[in-house]
């Protein structure tokens, strides 16, 4: 019984999309515990938790969004490059509406006292936090109209964004880098209710974006386009529609995420602000167990699970005392490592292990 | 009359097995100089299978293969090209983007100082097309050209490639216009003039009363024939390559004698010269409640393509289709399935299935999609509709989660009726809804044709095996190269079909 059990608990649980993503995050924090001293360390400082656990969680947040709206996209069996710069774009937008004068926008009364006043905004805050929201979905429109009714590739259809949004952020800003007071804004990205606000925010839109897909038919007609589009079209599915919600809700993480990124630095940086996340959104979705490049299953924890996984490594390699500038190649790595777990080969392995020890324990 | 004392290809006692199919069976056919041959059979005959052996690609397990009386054994394409065996295939495997001379020459280009000489290549290309009387620009990408002018330049490339003694040409007209094919049957002849034989694969049959000498008829793997065109009538030709005799009819044709008082005699549909240009000609059509409605032909005489114009596939470009009483103004799948119709699509990997969803999944698909994006049918319901379609149509699956790739195609066929049953349509349209299933499955699909029509439901039920359409149908349109042909209702004999399959000109 014994034997059979854990063959086939094994089984089981290599079946199951989370156990690679749980699995790495399991073997990053292990090799944590032994090589960096203090690492599980939690310290409790005026209400505020501190520690390097917390400093994964908030690290990844805006990857976490970013994976969300991302997964889906990949689910259709398309990819958006221009996460990024979408980002910088609502980042812009929340920065311009905050403070205008950089605009050439006349402000009643002193603009010095003004803009250090951390309680003025030119806008209100419900607008400086919706309009970049919508202005990150009509970009992500924008790419879906492209995708989907321009037939263009994915990849190619993102791109222009990817490289035109920049420029859009830096006219946005007059190329300014705008500096903000404002602290209710500022309390997107660097407020604290025990943990990090913005770790709050990850989970709303984690669970907003589950209930969207998994509590309406979306989710299921988002795999059925991505695996076979043909079908679903004769299936009675609007594959162009769905297509297009992928796009516009990975456009709206893509703000969501811009406004907490600029929010953490207080500065709307077009140039700096989600400079190469696109890339990390995708391999945390990778990591997360969907497939890139084919479309069909996807899973919105296993993807946030898949940021989280980035973070951990990343941040155990600053503990550790390794150069920013290294990280990079470290990055590469963690690429590398995932296209070898991913591969059939691997897997057929690691399933393989409980039938061996099935027959070992014969054997014996 | 051609040569026939002197045979280019001899093939004797071919045999070719795959997993689970027996492809080819004891298959004699042999090659005269200078002849045109035509190859055919429905679809599964073994047509491709007897070429793939014939041009290296598939190794006979038994048989021999004599070129021009010597025994070969051909290695590969390559190897058959070498041998004077040239193939041109259904899809033109050129490259569009390269130019017209490139494509005829690429591989034997020819060189001055190691470097290609383009002027001489350009003049040689077009020589080569002068020859089949093609008179163009080769410097043109080939893909600027029509289908026509693609299939003359892959011709000239399987001439020159090879210096052929044999021509292998698979289906070829079947995306030309009349004109075109009108060219291509003149390169045809020419090329038989200079001693060149000809294999031409075609689903059409006029062309092969056309253009060729001899016809090869294959059915299920085994040789019924070869004859000399003239010799043998349309309808006899249609005969051979369906195997049909007149058979018992099994107790389905009671139980339809039994449904047919079940038809009413209000419409549920009715098209009025609906028709798409390039597709199909204009058609009426009427369909009543309760009716079964056979459609008729051979593949490409337009079966599928009215399918996709009662679902919405395709939007015609002329007449009215009415649907329950109101114009169709919206063509789409999404549309027809609000006004109760169903198409089961011919080609189930690509158009039916989605491999990586649960058999739940598949089957509740359509009446999610009726139902909208936000109105998600709750888990209880999908696992109990689930439930009910497998026991109902007998899906064998180990369990309703099971990725519906897993299954056999016979269930994978189950699993797409149940779609569209668990739809609710008052039309299902069944497009070749027993192709490459067992036995078993396909009498119980008919069955359920049948008890559908009992139900009040109406069906339109396509297929390549008359002897199906016979049992199921009340009535029955025939079909001819793209357009209604002729309507057959009540008690209808099989070989008035069969003759207006094959065309009253025979």
């Amino acid at each position: 019984m014994k034997r059979g059990g854990f063959s086939f608990v094994w089984g089981q649980m290599t079946e199951s999309r989370l156990f690679l993503p749980i699995a790495v995050l399991c073997l990053i924090l292990i090799f944590d515990f032994f090589f960096i001293p203090g690492f599980f360390n939690l310290t409790f400082e005026q209400g505020h938790l501190y520690g390097s656990l917390i400093d994964i969680l908030r690290n990844s947040v805006p990857t976490v969004i970013l994976a969300m709206g991302m997964t889906l996209v990949i689910a259709t069996g398309g990819v958006d490059l221009s996460v990024g710069a979408v980002m910088a774009i609502s980042s812009s937008v929340a920065c311009i509406m905050i403070n205008p004068s950089i605009i050439g926008m006349n402000l009643s009364g002193n603009i010095g006292d003004l803009i250090n006043d951390p309680g003025y905004s030119w806008a209100p805050m419900w607008a400086v936090i919706l309009v970049p929201l919508i202005i990150g979905t009509l970009c992500g429109l924008w790419n879906g109209v492209l995708v989907s009714y321009g037939r263009i590739q994915p990849m190619v259809a993102t791109l222009i964004l990817m490289i035109a949004g920049r420029g859009i952020a830096q006219l946005i800003t007059n190329a300014v880098k705008i500096i903000i007071f404002n602290d209710t804004y500022a309390y997107l990205g660097n407020g604290w209710i025990i943990l990090p606000f913005a770790v709050y925010l990850a989970l709303f839109v984690f669970v907003a974006a589950w209930l969207l897909t998994r509590r309406t038919a979306i989710g299921m007609f988002v795999e059925s386009v991505g695996i076979n589009f043909r079908a679903s079209f004769y299936s009675g599915i609007n594959e162009k529609k769905i297509k297009l919600f992928a796009y516009a809700f990975c456009g709206f993480c893509a703000g969501f995420a811009g406004l907490i990124a600029g929010s953490s630095i207080r500065t709307s940086d077009a140039n700096q602000i989600g400079l190469y996340t696109e890339l990390d959104a995708i391999l945390a979705v990778v990591i997360g167990g969907t497939v890139m490049g084919a479309g069909g299953r996807f899973s919105l924890l296993g993807s946030a699970l898949g940021a989280i996984v980035l973070y951990a490594t990343i941040t155990s390699m600053y503990a550790m005392g390794i150069a920013a500038s290294a990280i990079i190649a470290v990055k590469a790595v963690v690429v590398i490592a995932v296209i070898l777990l991913y591969s059939s080969q691997v897997q057929t392995m690691i399933r393989g292990i409980g039938k061996q020890s099935v027959r070992r324990e014969v054997a014996r | 009359m051609s040569d026939t004392d002197h045979d280019i290809v001899v093939m004797t006692g071919i045999d070719k097995s795959f997993p689970g199919v027996h492809a080819l069976q004891n298959v004699d056919f042999s090659l005269a100089k200078g002849e045109i041959h035509a190859l055919v059979g429905e679809n599964g005959a073994g047509k491709s299978t007897l070429i793939k052996v014939l041009t290296g690609v598939e190794r006979p397990d038994r048989g021999t293969i004599t070129l021009d009386g010597q025994p070969v054994v051909v290695r590969s394409p390559l190897h058959a090209q070498d041998l004077g065996i040239s193939t041109v295939y259904q899809e033109v495997n050129l490259c569009p983007n390269l130019t017209v001379a490139e494509n005829i020459l690429i591989g034997r280009q020819p060189t001055k100082f190691g470097r290609v000489d383009w002027k001489a290549m350009n003049i040689r290309a077009k020589e080569l097309l002068g020859e089949l009387e093609v008179r163009i620009d080769v410097t043109q990408p080939l893909g600027s050209y029509s289908v026509a002018i693609q299939q003359m330049a892959a011709i000239a490339r399987a001439l020159v490639i090879s210096n052929a003694k044999a021509l292998i040409l698979d289906e070829p007209t079947s995306s030309l216009t009349a004109h075109e094919t009108a060219q291509l049957f003149r390169v045809m002849r020419k090329l038989k003039s200079e001693g060149i034989a000809t294999v031409f694969i075609t689903h059409f049959l006029d062309q092969v009363y056309e253009v060729t000498d001899r016809v090869t008829v294959l059915r299920n793997g085994t040789l019924v024939g070869t004859y000399a065109t003239a010799s043998v009538s349309r309808l006899d030709l249609i005969k051979l390559m369906l195997g049909r005799t007149l058979t018992t009819l099994d107790d389905m044709a009671a139980h339809k004698i039994v449904t047919r008082q079940h038809i009413s005699s209000e419409t549920l549909l009715e098209a009025d010269g609906v028709g798409l240009s390039n597709s199909i000609e204009p058609f009426d059509l009427k369909l009543h409640p309760g009716e079964v409605l056979g459609l008729a032909g051979l593949l490409g005489s337009g079966r599928t393509e009215i399918a996709n114009l009662l679902f919405g596939i395709d939007k015609p470009d002329e007449g009215t289709l009415t649907v329950g009483g109101s114009l169709v103004k919206n063509f789409s799948p999404a549309g027809s399935i609000g006004r109760g119709v169903a198409l089961c699509p011919e080609d189930r990997k690509d158009q039916g299935i989605v491999g990586d969803l649960s058999v739940r999944e598949n089957i509740i698909m359509a009446m999610q999609a009726s139902k909208g994006w936000f109105k998600r049918l709750n888990s209880r319901d999908q696992d109990a509709i689930a439930d009910r379609y497998i026991k109902l149509l007998n899906i064998a699956t180990p369990s309703a989660e099971q990725a519906v790739k897993n299954l056999s195609g016979g269930n994978q066929q189950k699993v797409i009726l149940a779609r569209w049953l668990a739809a609710n349509p008052r039309l299902l349209i069944l497009d070749e809804p027993t192709r490459g299933i067992d036995v078993g499955t396909k009498a119980d699909i008919q069955r359920l044709v049948l008890t559908l029509a009992e139900e009040g439901k109406s069906c339109v039920f396509i297929s390549s095996e008359l002897d199906e359409v016979l049992r199921t149908s009340h009535r029955i349109v025939v079909l001819r190269d793209r357009a209604k042909v002729s309507e057959f209702v009540g008690q209808v004999d099989e070989k008035e079909i069969m003759e207006a399959i094959a065309g009253s000109a025979a």
